[in-house]
Order: structure tokens, then C-alpha cells, then sequence
């Protein structure tokens, strides 16, 4: 009885088959109706996590993705023509959805702080970005900045973006990140560890991460890009929400490729499957990659058509992006002016 | 056993590469005495916008290469050119003398212009001398990306106004002659093999009244030659439009393009950078 999956995306297969709640060892006498369905899941999913075994099985009892299937859906989705006021209202939504970053070496205080400035006023009337997003050393430089404007504070942590340290050491970041006022976390997983599939470690290091994170949002980056396989995303999408991760974002931007439009349907697809399935909603983060204005339109597609217009406010899509905004600014300026934009016009950065 | 002919399609030339036009449009071409000779491109306003972003894209290597290398690879057209004066011939159609003498005058047009590149600094660049302990030197810079809308004139008036901007270290995007295109996309076969990189020049063929407002108006457009616009009222109105980002503009004016063609094509896209350089100190 396939009932967590809904057979209404072809080439996608939805189906969850009962063999992974067998191999987990849940009882399956109890899944019908809709109802008792959900709570019986609810209490399931927390004992999914109960063993290394139990984990393992759960992950790899979810449905495998459908690659050609997964590429032509996001590809088709891709197609869609948004223009006139259709794409001055998604412009508008995608600059506030912005998590505008910079993570170089060569940051500095000032360079965050024309960024928060930017942050705030974008440029005309365009609306706020949702969030930036820096390195912890300079979260107190990015608070005084933007100085209660409405914009977030978002920071990375636990070594990024390879995440090659200790637990004590990834916790002590996150706590000094967090208590220099940031008000999300993005931390990356260990890929090492989830490749090599010691689940559990990978398990338990988001849920010490996400107590050190206190009332901060926990963003768990997969960097898909590394993961190898669409399978391997599905399976890191849950292990990340079943371990509490407020948000999942796809890449931390270091590594090619970033997010791509089928990674993010597949990402879109599990925190849909996670919400019908827990009730809790968990907020999804391309980043990485997304340039033009075009690309993040069809990322606002792609959410539209996958996980609804639930997900489609800031609090619950975000897009990692530093170049994207001029470009978007660039395209509201176009709309507005009937000219094309020219970057001469802009800011660097 | 006959054969059957491969004919050529007439696409675009944005970028290094050879694509149809974003809007899939064509339009039938014809010679001069209207017999239909091909299906040539219809561009779109996304065509030209896609043709400024490859010519900026281009305009760092190609300003920051010696002036010296970009005479060899002008020079290194002339020799491509040179090598398919038969084809240019017959497809410029006409009296069969008449056209040769064209091709031929293209081919000594661009070795002219080849030699201007190393020195027309010296020519139109200075040593000022100053009330100070300065060295003080104004020197010529390209101005950036240049739209050109081409002449009539289908191979000659072409080169003659695309060499002059190319020259000096500008990229260009071309609006070939609406009427006459076919040269234009020859003419960039023979860009595209003579180490001449993707993006410096750009060709549209296509209506000269829809591509050329959005150019003018275009805020990444740094220059605006005016040349093949015949219709006063698209001139004024192109001029206007590029006085928003204060564009250098050629204007149009009749032109013998077998004469003598002087510095001012390639002088008129080109800004003066001044160095104040402390002496004696």
C-alpha cells in the first residue's frame, strides 16, 4: 500500500513501499487511514533513529530516485515562461528570499559591512534579502551592521565547509557563533562519514550541533555535490531532519556541482514527505551555483510545483547566493525602465 | 550519380559560435534583382542582449592584449579573407570584375587598419608638458562594447566600420545590412578561424529598426556607430536613447567607402586616459 508517496509525479516514483517500515521493524498493522497513519509515523520516525541498524535500514528502505526521471521533471519545470508582472512579483520574492554571502578568505569587517548595507537597501524599492551569511569570526561585525534592520544573521560553522574536525571543536564554534548573536547556523555534515555509511555519527553530530544551537535555526548543508548519487541526497535529506535540522541546504558553494535544479526537486520532494509524515515543516536552501535571474525563477518553480506555496515565503526557501542579487536587481531595473541593465551600475562585490 | 547540394544556413555569430536566432525567426533574402538567394536569421531583442553579454565578456582579453597581437590577428583576417576572394565574389553578386575589385578592397582595408593598432597611441596619444615636476601622459583607451549598425554596403562598408572599432581594443556587436546579410555571416566564418577570440565581434542579422533601439538604449553599451541607420527619425531616436548612459555615438552620413577612410572611425571610440607620473623627487 503505498501511502507516504502519491503516485501524481510520472518519472518520479513516490511509492514507498511497506519493505522499508518491515526492515525497520515497525509494525505495520496499524497504518490505515490516513489519521492513525500519521501518528503511528510520527512516534515510528523517532525510534528510526533508536540503533545504527535501525537507521541504516530506515535510510536504505526509502525508495531509490528515479535519475532520468528526477533530470527530466526539473528539466521540464525549467521550461516554464514567467514574464511581465508574474516576474516582477517572483523578482521580489526571490531578493527577499536571498541569503546574501560572503565566505572567502579574504573577508573582511568591511566588506561585511557594505554587504549589510546592501542587505537592507538592495537598491530602489526592492525589499530586504532574508539573511547574510559569514564566517563566525565576523557575526558581530554583521549584528552591529545591520543593527535590528529585519535581516538575519546566518553563520557558518562546524569547519566548514569541509567539516574535517572534532565534535568538541564543531560544537565550540557553534556556540561562540551563536553568542555572538547569529541567528542561524549552517553546518555542513560529515561526508566522510555518511559516504562511508556511519550514519549514526553523522546522526548524532547534527543533534549535539542543534543543542549547541539553542534558539538559532539549524541549516544542515549535504553538499550534494559530494554525495554521488540522488539516492544518497534522499537519504541524507531525512538523516538531517529526522536529526532535527530546521532547514536543508544543498551545497556550501565550494564544490562544482552545487545546486541543480534535480538535486533541489529531490530535497523539495523530502521535506514534503517529511511534513506529511511528521507534521513538522523544514525549510530547504539551494545555494551555490544560482547566477542569473532565470535560475532562481525556476527554483521558485520548482518549489511551487513540488512542495507548494507553503514552502514559498522566506522563512521556509531560501537561496544562497552572492552574485545573484545584482543580477536580480538588474532584471527588476529592466522591468521598471524598459531598458536592459548594465552592471556598470551596480555594486561590486 | 547526382548528388544532393548541401546548402548553407545562415545563422548568427555571438559569442565564437554560430547560433539561430533565440526566437527561431528568418527571413527570406534576395539579390538585387530579386531572385531569393536564402533564409537568413531574424534576430531578437534577446539575441542582441545575449550578443552585448558575450562582447563584454570578450572586452578584458581583447583590450588587454598588446596592440601588436591585435594587429597580427587583424592582419591574419586579411589572409583568411584573402584565401576565399571567390566566394566573396559570387556572393556579392554583380558584375564579376566589379565584385573582385570589392574583396580586393576589403582585404587592403583590413591590412590597413592592422597597421594602426601599435600606432595610433603614437599618433593620437601625448607627452603634455606641465607646470610641475610631472611626466604627464594622455594615452588612447578602447571605450568598452560598441554597437554597430552596419551599411548597405555588404563586405566593404562592413569591414570599414567594424575594423576601425576593433582595432583599438572595443568589442562590437554588428547589425548586419537588413537587405544584404549574407556577406556578413561569410565574413564571420572568417572571424571565426583566424585567432580572432569568441566575442569580440558579434553578428545579428535581422530588421535594423527592432535590434537597434535596444542597443542604443542598452546601459552595458559603451558606444553606438550609427553608420547604416538611413531612416532619420531611428537615428534621432537611437540618439536619444543613448544620451541615458551618455554612449559615444558616430552618426550617420553618407560615405565613400572606397576613399580614403582617415583616423576619426577609429579615434571616435576611443577615450583618453592622463598619467600624472612624479619626476625628480
Amino acid at each position: 500500500m503505498p501511502y507516504l508517496w502519491y503516485a501524481d509525479t510520472p518519472g518520479v516514483p513516490r511509492t514507498w513501499g511497506t519493505t522499508a517500515l518491515r526492515w525497520s521493524g515497525l509494525e505495520l498493522e496499524a497504518l490505515v487511514g490516513d489519521a492513525v497513519m500519521v501518528s503511528t509515523v510520527t512516534t515510528s520516525l523517532t525510534d528510526v533513529a533508536s540503533s545504527d541498524t535501525a537507521l541504516r535500514a530506515f535510510l536504505h528502505g526509502l525508495p531509490g530516485v528515479d535519475r532520468v526521471g528526477a533530470d527530466q521533471r526539473a528539466a521540464m519545470l525549467g521550461t516554464r515562461s514567467i514574464k511581465t508582472t508574474a516576474k516582477a512579483q517572483a523578482i521580489d520574492l526571490a531578493i527577499s528570499m536571498v541569503d546574501l554571502t560572503t565566505l572567502e578568505g579574504a573577508d573582511t569587517a568591511g566588506k561585511v559591512r557594505a554587504m549589510c548595507t546592501k542587505a537592507v537597501r538592495p537598491g530602489g524599492d526592492a525589499p530586504k534579502v532574508a539573511a547574510v551569511c559569514v564566517y563566525p569570526d565576523l557575526v558581530p561585525v554583521a549584528v552591529e551592521a545591520l543593527g535590528g534592520a529585519g535581516v538575519k544573521v546566518a553563520s557558518v560553522a562546524t569547519a566548514f565547509p569541509s567539516g574535517r574536525s572534532s565534535l568538541e571543536v564543531k560544537v565550540a564554534e557553534t556556540t561562540g557563533a551563536v553568542s555572538a548573536g547569529a541567528d542561524e547556523i549552517d553546518m555542513v555534515i560529515d561526508r566522510g562519514a555518511f559516504l562511508s555509511g556511519r550514519y549514526m555519527k553523522v546522526y548524532e553530530e547534527i543533534v549535539a550541533v542543534k543543542a549547541a544551537c539553542g534558539a538559532a535555526h539549524l541549516k544542515v548543508i549535504l553538499e550534494t555535490g559530494e554525495l554521488a548519487t540522488y539516492d544518497n541526497v534522499r537519504r541524507a535529506s531525512w538523516l538531517a531532519m529526522l536529526a532535527g535540522a530546521d532547514f536543508i541546504k544543498t551545497s556550501t558553494g565550494k564544490v562544482s556541482p552545487a545546486a541543480t535544479p534535480p538535486v533541489t526537486l529531490i530535497m523539495l520532494e523530502a521535506v514534503r514527505d517529511f511534513r506529511d509524515a511528521t507534521g513538522r515543516q523544514v525549510g530547504v536552501k539551494p545555494a551555490g551555483g544560482i547566477r542569473t535571474t532565470k535560475d532562481a525563477i525556476k527554483n521558485l518553480v520548482l518549489v511551487n510545483e513540488t512542495a507548494g506555496d507553503d514552502w514559498l515565503t522566506p522563512e521556509w526557501f531560501r537561496l544562497g547566493a552572492s552574485s545573484l542579487l545584482n543580477d536580480l536587481l538588474m532584471q527588476r531595473q529592466k522591468l521598471a525602465t524598459g531598458r536592459y541593465a548594465g552592471p556598470d551600475y551596480f555594486t561590486l562585490d | 550519380m547526382s548528388r544532393l547540394s548541401v546548402r548553407k544556413t545562415y545563422k548568427l555569430y555571438i559569442g565564437g559560435a554560430f547560433p539561430r536566432s533565440e526566437s527561431g525567426r528568418s527571413y527570406p533574402v534576395t539579390s538585387a534583382k530579386g531572385d531569393f538567394l536564402a533564409n537568413a536569421s531574424r534576430a531578437s531583442r534577446k539575441d542582441a542582449r545575449d550578443a552585448v553579454v558575450a562582447a563584454r565578456k570578450a572586452f578584458p582579453g581583447w583590450s588587454g592584449a598588446t596592440p601588436y597581437n591585435r594587429g597580427q590577428i587583424l592582419y591574419r583576417v586579411a589572409e583568411m579573407l584573402e584565401g576565399r576572394r571567390g566566394q566573396f565574389a559570387e556572393e556579392l553578386g554583380g558584375g564579376k570584375r566589379a565584385a573582385a575589385e570589392r574583396v580586393d578592397a576589403t582585404v587592403d582595408r583590413l591590412v590597413w587598419y592592422a597597421g594602426w593598432s601599435d600606432k595610433i597611441a603614437a599618433v593620437h596619444g601625448a607627452a603634455n608638458p606641465v607646470a610641475g615636476p610631472y611626466f604627464n601622459l594622455s594615452s588612447p583607451e578602447p571605450t568598452g562594447v560598441v554597437a554597430v549598425v552596419a551599411p548597405a554596403d555588404p563586405l566593404l562598408g562592413l569591414v570599414s566600420v567594424v575594423a576601425p572599432v576593433i582595432v583599438t581594443g572595443n568589442t562590437c556587436v554588428v547589425v548586419a545590412s537588413e537587405p544584404s546579410p549574407l556577406a556578413a555571416i561569410t565574413l564571420a566564418e572568417v572571424l571565426a578561424t583566424s585567432d580572432l577570440p569568441g566575442g569580440v565581434v558579434n553578428i545579428l542579422t535581422g530588421s535594423q529598426a527592432e535590434l537597434a533601439p535596444w542597443l542604443a538604449a542598452h546601459m552595458d553599451v559603451n558606444g553606438l556607430d550609427l553608420t547604416g541607420v538611413d531612416d532619420a527619425d531611428l537615428a534621432l531616436r537611437c540618439e536619444q536613447a543613448a544620451a541615458e548612459n551618455l554612449k559615444r555615438v558616430l552618426r550617420p552620413a553618407p560615405e565613400d567607402w572606397t576613399a580614403d577612410p582617415g583616423l576619426g572611425r577609429m579615434t571616435r571610440f576611443l577615450e583618453t586616459k592622463t598619467v600624472w607620473h612624479p619626476i625628480g623627487i
